[in-house]
């Protein structure tokens, strides 16, 4: 928090000096999971070992809900704005902005987080240990390995990385100026980065998916702070009020402007995994730990496409004209990508790190709708909520089907490969029951919340007249049903092989993830209404 | 432009210092050749063709060099904050004060788990 | 209410001195409370058994199966009789349940609308549906899946019930997709067989299809009409401009093709015989498939206003009558014969849907007859099997009257019907469509007779396999009549097939549909209808003596002959309608699929190991940090960023 009262100091320095003013209440959400994360790392000097577990766990689930309720009660004191532009106001000296928007994600973020900490904190599957590595320093296959694993030793430290993630993931989409932006990226990727190499078991896996988007990532940031470059050469303001003020002044198309949508655009669609830059995506998500993709799949996307929304609606909204082509071809790319591999995939993660693709498609589609930016204003299903509807259904559909995936296991650990999932609706109907119930949903059947995700965003993307795109997207959902039946059909209707997939009875904290993850998918499904409603009260972003 | 005049200045100066003091100690040094002066450093340890351990620096050589630079850059920020201290009154000492937790809190949990010691 | 903005006097929309109906609701009361009663039992029978599981309701299952299904008959009874006292001006009944959706102007409720067509459909579905469920108690008596079979069929018989009664696209599109996930289950219920789990998923994924046009029509409704429920949009269908009437009506007729088993995606009906009979009967025979008929019905008001559209029907409706009924001819397998007919007779009803309102009233009176005398002669098909040790070869019949009499009287009923047999439900329904059809075209017309002809050769042929010639059973074969639980349902069905003919009484089916449809319009013929009648006759009667002379008169081996014309073996392969789908569709999509990996695996990485030293010197100094290929992706990455970048500037600074 210090350096963003004193970031202002820096742009201010010449003239007379005032104090920068600091919103505590309002970005109190913010606040309190950066503590937590802290308080977090201090556990982890000061609590003996055998404590630690308990202590993190609670602190972690403790911190999230008590931002979560200062979540509603920022979400109830949000001014309106006048004129239908919105809620809220614009905090710490401009580098935050608490609207609308804003507090949606941050709700959405946090709540998914808390399910996460429930799968981050499972120990029934292992035998009594959470699925992180006893120890990461020690090389695998070595003695100190083996020395450490019986031990029991776990790392803890994934409550307070965590935490630092979703505290970049908070800061992500609310961040008003580049810089704030930027640096919400790297506070929620770096985390990320170690905690996909923390796998207990395929542990070589699992680091060589850590290193690959550490420098994926790292390549992708360098993009993004070369298109902050190019946009403050052109605006002369890291500020996106600036920003938009400059690009509605300006009469013609600038080099400078499109180089730097071009290279912002590209670290944050990197962020969504949206192709040609979805590359990390599977490997990633396959060798991270289970509990990390889910937690990563549901929340950086939410957070990343708030990024991106923000900046495109509120930045670049009035050279919508020049941006929109790109992200059409962007959509239909990623769409045609996650739909078409998954196909052929034969590992059950990484046949739902395509989906996700695909499902980044899909809210693209949504997004180059642009139905918001065309008539502010209007009681249209605009893009902005169909979008933030769109990012709940999936957050909680991802999430629970990554849970099952945790507790589908044989000898080795999780029982990733899909041939090990034959035959699953015989052994254990009602597991597979659920994840069929995930996967329909993400295929978008009616009466689960991926269809009325997928209808907000297809309706609100044909209404701002990109009917050609919603076409395509409804042509690839129906590919990509092919792949999602292909699961149940193996689940129902094959033999298992060998002795067949064994599922593990979870703790009921995972019970809990998967229970939730089910019940906000029916629930979306059949009465999306009052969720809907809380994304359209969510109003416009303010600048 | 007038105001980067003194950067500019300054500079020029340092780049001028330094290169007097190169070419002054070449020019009237004295010139003594033997096997200690022709190693790659006068003092400290022997160079060996390769790091120690097949090659593979010890990992807590990069601890060191973190904890370094994680000081190093608050020291950065404090040399703003000092000039405007006055100005800023409580509210900069308390944000500052709570600056310098945050660091510390990583440094607690280095030192509490033994990344201080070398062996 | 949704629609409380409808006007109570409707605004006429002339088009051919045809009156397209406005729909305009009146409120539930009286019995009508009851209406969302009719979905509600079967989802409560599903949903308790489903999710009770198969062990702890093994003892009651069927009977809650049953009552659940013969509740909702009852109500739907009622319903009608208080509907039938009505005017006719208030006979669209409107129920509003709870709003589904609710964004900005986006709106859509859960409500049902009870109108004429809805109550015949009602009828159809909850009548048919409980003699299926009874008979489904005898037929299933010995599979110990039972429990779940029984919960499937309520959740079919729910979701159809939603389909029907919703008053909006959205509701259908829900019923729709139910039906379809119903009907996977259902068709992929002997999973233990391979041949059924693979139809099964050929059902889905060629039901998608479909669903795409479902989706995007309802989709292209709201956007043109700003909802989605049918009373508004019939209100202010002829002011939208015609090309968008035309593009809802080729997709909705994608859809109907999906879920009605039309030309093109007809293929999967065939493998769909892979399921229980009793699901061949209720699903792929009286209901599920005639959805299509039912949504190009409903949707009168936007097929009135696009002669393409409706032409496009007439075109699917007319090739499929005849390609079903060819594919009849050549089957031995005797579900599959009568799937083939299943195709042909809807065929025939999508003919009339498409002739305007010329025919819409027909198409529902014969989906009606048809709806009786397919589940007729499936159930007995079913009972055929269950007397045969489950052997459907045709071939491995013969002779059975004497030995399942009940069995054969009722079949011979459905026989009459199907044919058209003078005085029969078939005649008066399937008379009517040609008749209206020689009016549209005579080309269309003469298929449609041709079509007669046929159905009257194949039937015969199935009747003279089954029941008459010489006895070809398998050893230990021993014929016996079916329980009385199954066969009470035949002679009830059969009964019905007999009389349906009776609803056209005194014009009593197309007066009643008239405030749903509009009232029928009538060609000027060259004929009088009763020369058309004379005519049909003569051609089934053609038809029915080919077969004799063919089948009857001869032995029937007991294997298929090989040695045959091309026509017979075009027809045993389904007239190629699945070679064509994998040579046109699959193959590429796999081929395409295929090289997608290969160039993810190979070309990317080729690209960067064979483009000089400046990245192979990149990769070398990668490969000791990373055995894996993340250089690869940092290339696809740096690629993406220069299209990104050249699309940008390539469309802005030229």
């Amino acid at each position: 928090m210090t350096t963003l009262a004193v970031s202002p100091l820096l742009s201010e320095s010449v003239g007379d000096f005032t104090k920068p003013s600091i919103e505590y209440f309002d970005l109190s959400p913010l606040l309190i999971i950066i503590g937590v994360a802290l308080a977090g790392v201090i556990v982890e000097a000061f609590v003996p070992r055998r404590l630690r577990y308990v202590v993190q766990t609670l602190v972690a689930v403790v911190g999230t809900i008590a931002a979560l309720v200062m979540t509603v009660f920022v979400a109830l004191g949000l001014e309106p704005r006048g004129d239908n532009a919105g809620f809220g106001a614009i905090a710490a000296e401009g580098a935050i902005a608490v609207d609308g928007p804003t507090v949606f994600l941050w709700g959405t973020i946090l709540v998914l987080t808390l399910i996460s900490v429930f799968l981050f904190a499972e120990r029934h599957l292992e035998g009594g240990v959470t699925a992180f590595a006893g120890q990461a320093a020690a090389l695998p296959g070595t003695e100190a390995e083996r020395e450490a694993s019986t031990k029991g030793l776990e790392h803890t430290e994934v409550f307070p990385l965590m935490m630092f993630a979703v505290a970049g993931m908070l800061l992500f989409p609310a961040s008003n100026d580049l810089i704030t932006m930027f640096v919400a990226l790297e506070i929620l990727s770096l985390p990320l980065y170690l905690l996909c190499g923390l796998a207990r078991r395929r542990r070589l896996l699992s680091q060589e998916a850590a290193l690959k988007y550490f420098m994926l990532g790292a390549f992708s940031s360098g993009f993004f702070l070369y298109g902050i470059a190019l946009v403050y050469g052109y605006a002369g303001s890291m500020n996106l009020g600036d920003i938009a003020e400059a690009v509605s002044g300006t009469i013609g198309a600038d080099p400078l402007l499109l180089g730097g949508i071009g290279l912002l655009a590209v670290g944050l669609l990197f962020k969504v995994g949206a192709a040609p830059f979805h590359a990390w995506t599977p490997d990633v998500y396959q060798g991270a730990p289970t509990a990390v993709t889910a937690f990563m799949a549901a929340c950086t996307k939410v957070a990343a496409f708030g990024a991106l929304l923000r900046l495109f609606y509120v930045g670049f909204g009035a050279a919508r004209w020049d941006w929109t082509p790109m992200i059409w071809v962007v959509a239909i790319l990623t769409m045609a990508t996650g739909c078409v591999l998954a196909l052929t995939q034969s590992d059950i993660k990484r046949m739902l790190a395509y989906s996700s693709i695909a499902h980044a498609g899909f809210i693209l589609t949504g997004f180059v709708g642009l139905n918001a930016v065309a008539t502010p204003g209007t009681a249209e299903l605009t893009s902005l909520q169909a979008v933030l509807f769109y990012l709940v259904t999936y957050g909680f559909m991802t999430i629970g089907a990554f849970a099952v995936v945790t507790v589908v296991r044989d000898s080795s650990g999780e029982a990733t490969h899909l041939s090990r999932w034959s035959g699953l609706g015989k052994e254990s109907p009602f597991v597979a029951g659920v994840f069929a119930f995930f996967l329909l949903g993400m295929a978008g059947i009616p009466l689960t919340s991926g269809f009325t995700g997928k209808w907000a965003v297809f309706t609100s993307a044909w209404q701002g007249g990109a009917w050609p795109l919603v076409v395509v997207a409804a042509l690839l959902s129906a590919v990509a049903a092919f792949f999602y039946i292909r699961v149940i059909v193996l689940m129902y209707f094959s033999d298992p092989v060998g002795e067949g997939p064994t599922v593990v009875m979870p703790s009921v904290l995972t019970t809990i993830v998967i229970a939730v993850g089910f019940a906000a998918t029916v629930a979306l499904g059949v009465v999306p209404g009052p969720v809907l409603d809380l994304a359209a009260h969510a109003g416009q972003f303010v600048r | 432009m007038e105001l980067y005049a003194p950067i500019i200045g300054l500079g020029l100066i340092a780049f001028g210092f330094a290169a007097f003091s190169v070419v002054m100690s070449a020019v009237v040094g004295p010139k003594r050749y033997n096997r200690a002066k022709l190693d790659s450093y006068e003092c400290g340890i022997e160079p060996t063709p390769q790091a120690l351990g097949g090659g593979k620096f010890p990992v807590k050589y990069y601890i060191t060099a973190m904890m370094f630079i994680v000081f190093d850059i608050e020291i950065v920020f404090l040399y703003p904050w000092a000039v405007y201290f006055d100005a800023m009154g409580l509210f900069g000492l308390v944000e500052m004060v709570l600056f310098i937790l945050t660091v510390f809190v990583a440094y607690a949990y280095v030192w509490k788990r033994g990344g201080l010691e070398w062996d | 209410m949704t629609s409380s903005s409808a006007s109570l006097f409707p605004r006429l929309a002339e088009e051919g001195g045809h009156a397209v109906p406005v729909i305009h609701q009146v409120p539930a009361d009286g019995v009508f409370a009851l209406l969302w009663v009719i979905i509600a039992l079967p989802a409560l029978g599903a949903a308790i058994i489903l999710l009770g599981g198969g062990n702890r309701t093994k003892g009651f299952a069927h009977l809650l199966g049953c009552a659940t299904v013969l509740g909702s008959f009852a109500i739907s009874l009622v319903s009608f009789f208080a509907l039938l006292g009505r005017d006719e001006t208030d006979r669209s009944v409107g129920q509003f349940l709870w709003t589904w959706v609710d964004a900005g102007s986006f709106r859509a409720d859960m409500a049902l609308l009870y109108d004429p067509l809805s109550a015949l459909f009602l009828l159809l579905i909850t009548g048919v549906g409980s003699l299926i469920h009874l008979y489904s108690i005898g037929y299933m008596e010995h599979d110990e899946r039972r429990a779940r079979f029984f919960g499937y069929l309520n959740l079919f018989v729910a979701a159809m019930l939603m389909l029907v009664l919703s008053d909006n696209y959205l509701g259908v599109f829900l019923g729709w997709e139910g039906v379809g996930l119903a009907s996977y289950l259902l068709i992929g219920f002997w999973q233990h067989k391979p041949s059924a789990a693979v139809a099964a998923k050929k059902a889905f994924v060629v039901n998608r299809v479909g669903d795409i046009g479902m989706a995007l029509g309802t989709m292209l409704v709201f956007a043109t009409f700003g909802t989605v429920a049918f009373a508004p949009v019939s209100e202010v269908a002829g002011e939208a401009p015609t090309a968008t009437m035309t593009a809802l009506g080729l997709l909705f007729l994608l859809a109907a093709c999906g879920k009605s088993a039309q030309v093109p995606l007809q293929s999967w009906l065939l493998d769909a015989m892979e399921g229980p009979t009793p699901v061949s009967a209720l699903i792929h025979a009286a209901t599920m498939v005639t959805a299509g008929v039912y949504l190009v019905v409903r949707s009168n008001f936007i097929y009135d206003y696009t002669e393409v559209a409706q032409t496009a029907v007439v075109v699917v409706g007319t090739v499929t009558l005849l390609w079903g009924a060819i594919i009849g001819c050549a089957k031995d397998d005797i579900k599959k014969a009568l799937a083939g007919s299943t195709m042909s007779q809807i065929g025939y009803m999508m003919l009339a849907a498409g002739l305007g309102p010329y025919g819409y009233a027909f198409a529902i009176f014969h989906l009606l007859t048809h709806g009786f005398f397919k589940a007729n002669m499936f159930l007995g098909a079913g009972s055929v099997m269950h007397a045969m040790n489950d052997d459907v070869d045709m071939r491995h019949y013969g002779a059975l009257q004497k030995a399942v009499p009940v069995t054969f009287l009722t079949f011979a009923m459905g026989y009459l019907a199907i044919i058209g047999f003078p005085g029969f439900s078939g005649f008066w329904s399937k008379d009517k469509i040609i008749e209206a059809s020689f009016g549209e075209s005579t080309l269309v017309g003469l298929c449609a007779l041709v079509g007669a002809g046929i159905t009257a050769f194949y039937m015969t042929r199935v009747m003279l396999m089954t029941f008459f010639g010489q006895k070809r059973w398998e050893e230990g074969v021993h014929p016996h009549e079916s329980p009385k639980i199954m066969t009470v349902p035949l002679i009830v069905l059969a009964a019905l097939s007999v009389l349906g003919g009776l609803l056209l009484f005194g014009d009593f089916v197309t007066d009643w549909l008239t405030p749903a449809v509009g009232a029928v319009a009538h060609h000027e013929l060259a004929f009088a209808p009763w020369v058309f009648s004379l005519i049909v006759t003569v051609v089934v009667a053609v038809g029915v003596t080919i077969a004799w002379l063919t089948v009857g008169r001869n032995e029937v081996p007991r294997t298929a002959p090989q040695n045959v014309s091309f026509v017979t073996r075009a027809a045993r392969a389904d007239l190629y309608g699945d070679a064509l789908n994998e040579e046109l569709l699959m193959r590429p999509g796999d081929r395409f699929v295929t090289g997608l990996v290969g160039f993810d695996d190979k070309g990317v990485d080729g690209v960067v190991n064979g483009t000089g030293t400046a990245f192979a010197g990149m990769s070398g100094t990668f490969r000791k940090l990373q055995t894996g290929y993340v250089r690869s992706y940092a290339l696809s990455v740096l690629s993406g960023a220069v299209l990104v970048v050249v699309a940008l500037l390539a469309v802005n600074l030229t």
